[in-house]
C-alpha cells in the first residue's frame, strides 16, 4: 500500500480494498519500526491517528460526496500547532509546548477526514538547510542515510520519501520544501504568497513564510493544495481570492509554453552533471511542445546577501515572544525579570537561531537600519522588478533546485555561509512572493536531484501542470529510496 | 561592515540572549562571516528604488471592530511556567 500515490489510496480505500484503519495502521507500523534509522518524526500521533481513521471509515462506509483526501494519512511538519499535541519547532524552547489551538491547515486537513500520523522533525525555527539544527537531532535521507535530507522540512521530506507517509505539509521561507525535496527525490511546492494561510504556522519571517505540500507526483501536490489553499480571515496575508481547483489544469497541453532559462543559474559555476540533468529535462519539455528561451535576472547574485538581511531582521521580531513568560522554556531560579529573559532565550535556542536573531537585531538597530535593512528592501523591489520583466517574455521560469545532491552529515555545519549558498536557486522566489516547486529530474551518483519550475504571482496550476506533464514523460519521482521494499 | 565583541555584547542585550565570556569569539566572528556576505548589498544600484516590505505590495487587511474571539482564557494559559489566578507570574519587578 504504502508505495501508492494518494490518488492511488483514494481509489483503494473506495474501492474498499482496504480500510483508513488498515491503511493507517500499516503506515504506524512502518513508522515504529523504520523511523529509528532516519529520525524524520519528533512525535507520532497513533492514538488520534486511529480515531480519525475509524471516523473516516464511517464517512467511506456511508460513501456520497467524499472529500478528496477522506482516510488519507498525512504528516505535519512540527511548525504547524496542532491542538493537544506538542508543537514543538524542533526547539528546546518549545518542546513543553502544547498547542491550544489547531493551525488553520490543519483544520482544513481535519474538515476533510485526513489522517494526522504525527508531527515532522525541522530544522530549529526553520532556520536551516540540513535539518541539523533540530533540537532533537538530525534527519537522515533515506537515499543514504550519512547524508542530510535539506531542510528545513528534512523530517517531511524524509518520511514521504521512505514511504512512512504518502504525503506530508511543510513550510518554506528561503527553499525549505524545494531544496529538502529536491534531495530527497520528490514533489514539493512553495505556493505563491498570501496563497495558503500562515494562522497558527509559527512565525519565522513573515513576509516570506509559506506552507505548501510534499509529495510523491506533481497530481497529489495539486490535490493537497485544494485543500492547503484558501482565503482565511485569521491570516492578515491571506489574500482574497475564488477558490481555485488545483488540478484544473494539470493536463493542459504544454505546445507553445514559453520556458524562460535565467542565464545566471545556468553559469560555470553550475555543477556540471546537475547541468546535464537539467538540460536534458528541457529537452523533454522542448519535445512536448514547449518554446524554450534564454532570459536574464540580473539581480539575482544580490538576493541571498538581501535574503540574510531580511529573514533575519523579521525572525528578530518574531522570536522575541519567547521570553519565559507565557509558554515555552524557563530558565530556573531567574534573581529578576532581565535574568529570566536572557538566560530563558540563551537556553532555549540553538547556535543557529541566536545566530540569526543577532544578525537580525543588529540589522535593525539604530544607526544601521539603511544600510542594512533598507537596503535589502530595495533589493527586493529590484528582483521582484527582473522576475516582472522576465513573465513578459515567458510563462514558466526554469533552473535547477539546488547546486549539489544530499551532502554529508556534518560536511557544512561548522561553515554558516556555505550552508547558506544551499538556497542559491530558491530564495529569489520568496524575496518575490511567487510560486515555485521542484521535481525530480534524475540521479548522480545515485542521490536525486531537482528541477525547479517558477511561475508568475498565483499560476501555481501552472506550474503543477507542467511539472505533471513532465511526471507522464520521465519516471525519475518513480525512483525510491531503500526504505520502498521494506515490510 | 564589520563588528567587534563588544557591539555583540550590546546587541545580544538588546536581543535578551545571555552570551558566556568564552563563547564571545565565536559568536562574533559567526555574525562578522555573515555580514561580509551581506556586504555585497552595497554594490547594487537602489537609486530612486522604493523598498519592498510585502512580495505583492500589500497592506495588512482590516477586520471590523467587532467582538469574534471567544474566551478561552484558561485553555491559552494553560502552557505557562508559571501563572495564579488568570495571571502570569514573573520574578519581582517592583521592590
Amino acid at each position: 500500500m504504502h508505495q501508492q500515490t494518494i490518488k492511488q489510496l483514494q481509489q483503494g480505500l473506495r474501492a474498499k480494498a482496504f480500510s483508513a484503519t488498515e491503511l493507517t495502521q500499516h503506515y504506524l507500523t512502518r513508522i515504529n519500526k523504520l523511523d529509528s534509522q532516519l529520525n524524520s518524526f519528533i512525535t507520532i500521533t497513533d492514538e488520534l491517528a486511529l480515531k480519525q481513521a475509524a471516523a473516516a471509515d464511517k464517512t467511506l462506509a456511508a460513501g456520497g460526496d467524499l472529500h478528496a483526501l477522506c482516510g488519507i494519512p498525512i504528516a505535519h511538519k512540527d511548525i504547524f500547532c496542532t491542538e493537544g499535541i506538542r508543537t514543538s519547532c524542533g526547539s528546546k524552547m518549545l518542546d513543553n509546548f502544547i498547542a491550544p489551538y489547531n493551525a488553520s491547515i490543519i483544520e482544513n486537513f481535519n474538515g476533510a477526514g485526513a489522517i494526522t500520523l504525527g508531527k515532522t522533525n525541522m530544522d530549529e525555527f526553520a532556520m536551516g538547510s540540513s535539518n541539523e539544527t533540530s533540537f532533537y537531532g538530525p534527519v537522515k535521507n533515506p537515499w543514504d542515510t550519512a547524508r542530510v535530507p535539506g531542510g528545513s522540512s528534512g523530517g517531511s521530506a524524509a518520511s514521504v520519501a521512505a514511504f512512512l507517509a504518502p504525503a506530508a505539509t511543510a513550510s518554506d521561507t528561503g527553499g525549505s520544501i524545494r531544496q529538502p525535496a529536491a534531495l530527497c527525490g520528490l514533489t514539493g511546492l512553495k505556493p505563491t504568497y498570501g496563497a495558503v494561510s500562515r494562522f497558527g504556522m509559527i512565525a519565522f519571517a513573515s513576509s516570506l513564510d509559506q506552507a505548501g505540500p510534499m509529495a510523491r507526483t506533481a497530481e497529489d501536490a495539486a490535490i493537497l493544495m485544494n485543500t492547503l489553499a484558501g482565503f482565511d480571515e485569521k491570516d492578515s496575508t491571506s489574500m482574497p481570492r475564488e477558490k481555485e481547483d488545483y488540478t484544473a489544469k494539470l493536463n493542459d497541453s504544454l505546445k507553445g509554453l514559453r520556458i524562460g532559462l535565467p542565464k545566471e543559474f545556468f553559469s560555470d559555476d553550475l555543477d556540471n552533471d546537475i547541468a546535464k540533468l537539467v538540460n536534458n529535462a528541457v529537452k523533454e519539455l522542448e519535445k512536448a511542445g514547449a518554446i524554450i528561451k534564454e532570459i536574464s535576472l540580473p539581480n539575482s547574485e544580490y538576493s541571498v546577501p538581501a535574503y540574510y538581511v531580511i529573514a533575519p531582521a523579521e525572525a528578530s521580531a518574531n522570536l522575541q515572544r519567547f521570553d519565559g513568560v507565557r509558554y515555552g522554556h524557563r530558565c530556573d531560579n531567574p534573581h529578576d525579570l532581565m535574568d529570566m529573559y536572557c538566560r530563558t532565550r540563551a537556553e532555549g535556542f540553538g547556535d543557529e537561531v541566536k545566530r540569526r536573531i543577532l544578525v537580525g537585531t543588529y540589522a535593525l538597530s539604530a544607526g544601521f537600519y539603511d544600510a542594512y535593512y533598507n537596503q535589502a528592501q530595495k533589493i527586493r523591489r529590484l528582483i521582484k522588478n527582473d522576475f516582472i520583466a522576465a513573465f513578459n517574455d515567458v510563462d514558466v521560469i526554469l533552473s535547477p533546485t539546488s547546486p549539489s545532491p544530499a551532502f554529508k552529515i556534518g560536511e557544512k555545519t561548522n561553515d554558516p555561509v556555505q550552508m547558506y549558498l544551499e538556497d542559491i536557486y530558491t530564495i529569489a522566489v520568496n524575496l518575490a512572493g511567487l510560486p515555485a516547486l521542484s521535481v525530480p529530474c534524475g540521479l548522480k551518483d545515485n542521490l536525486p536531484v531537482g528541477l525547479q519550475l517558477i511561475g508568475n504571482a498565483f499560476d501555481d496550476a501552472r506550474i503543477l501542470n507542467v511539472a505533471h506533464q513532465f511526471q507522464q514523460l520521465t519516471d525519475w519521482h518513480k525512483k525510491s529510496a531503500n526504505f520502498a521494499t521494506e515490510l | 561592515m564589520s563588528v567587534s565583541k563588544d557591539d555583540i555584547a550590546n546587541v545580544a542585550k538588546l536581543a535578551r540572549i545571555h552570551i558566556d565570556a568564552e563563547q564571545s569569539s565565536t559568536v562574533t566572528d559567526g555574525i562578522n562571516e555573515i555580514l561580509s556576505l551581506v556586504d555585497k548589498m552595497q554594490q547594487a544600484d537602489t537609486a530612486n528604488i522604493k523598498p519592498l516590505a510585502n512580495p505583492h505590495d500589500a497592506v495588512a487587511r482590516l477586520r471590523a471592530d467587532e467582538v469574534t474571539a471567544i474566551n478561552e482564557r484558561d485553555k491559552l494559559m494553560s502552557n505557562a511556567p508559571d501563572a495564579d489566578s488568570g495571571l502570569f507570574l514573573v520574578p519581582k519587578v517592583i521592590e
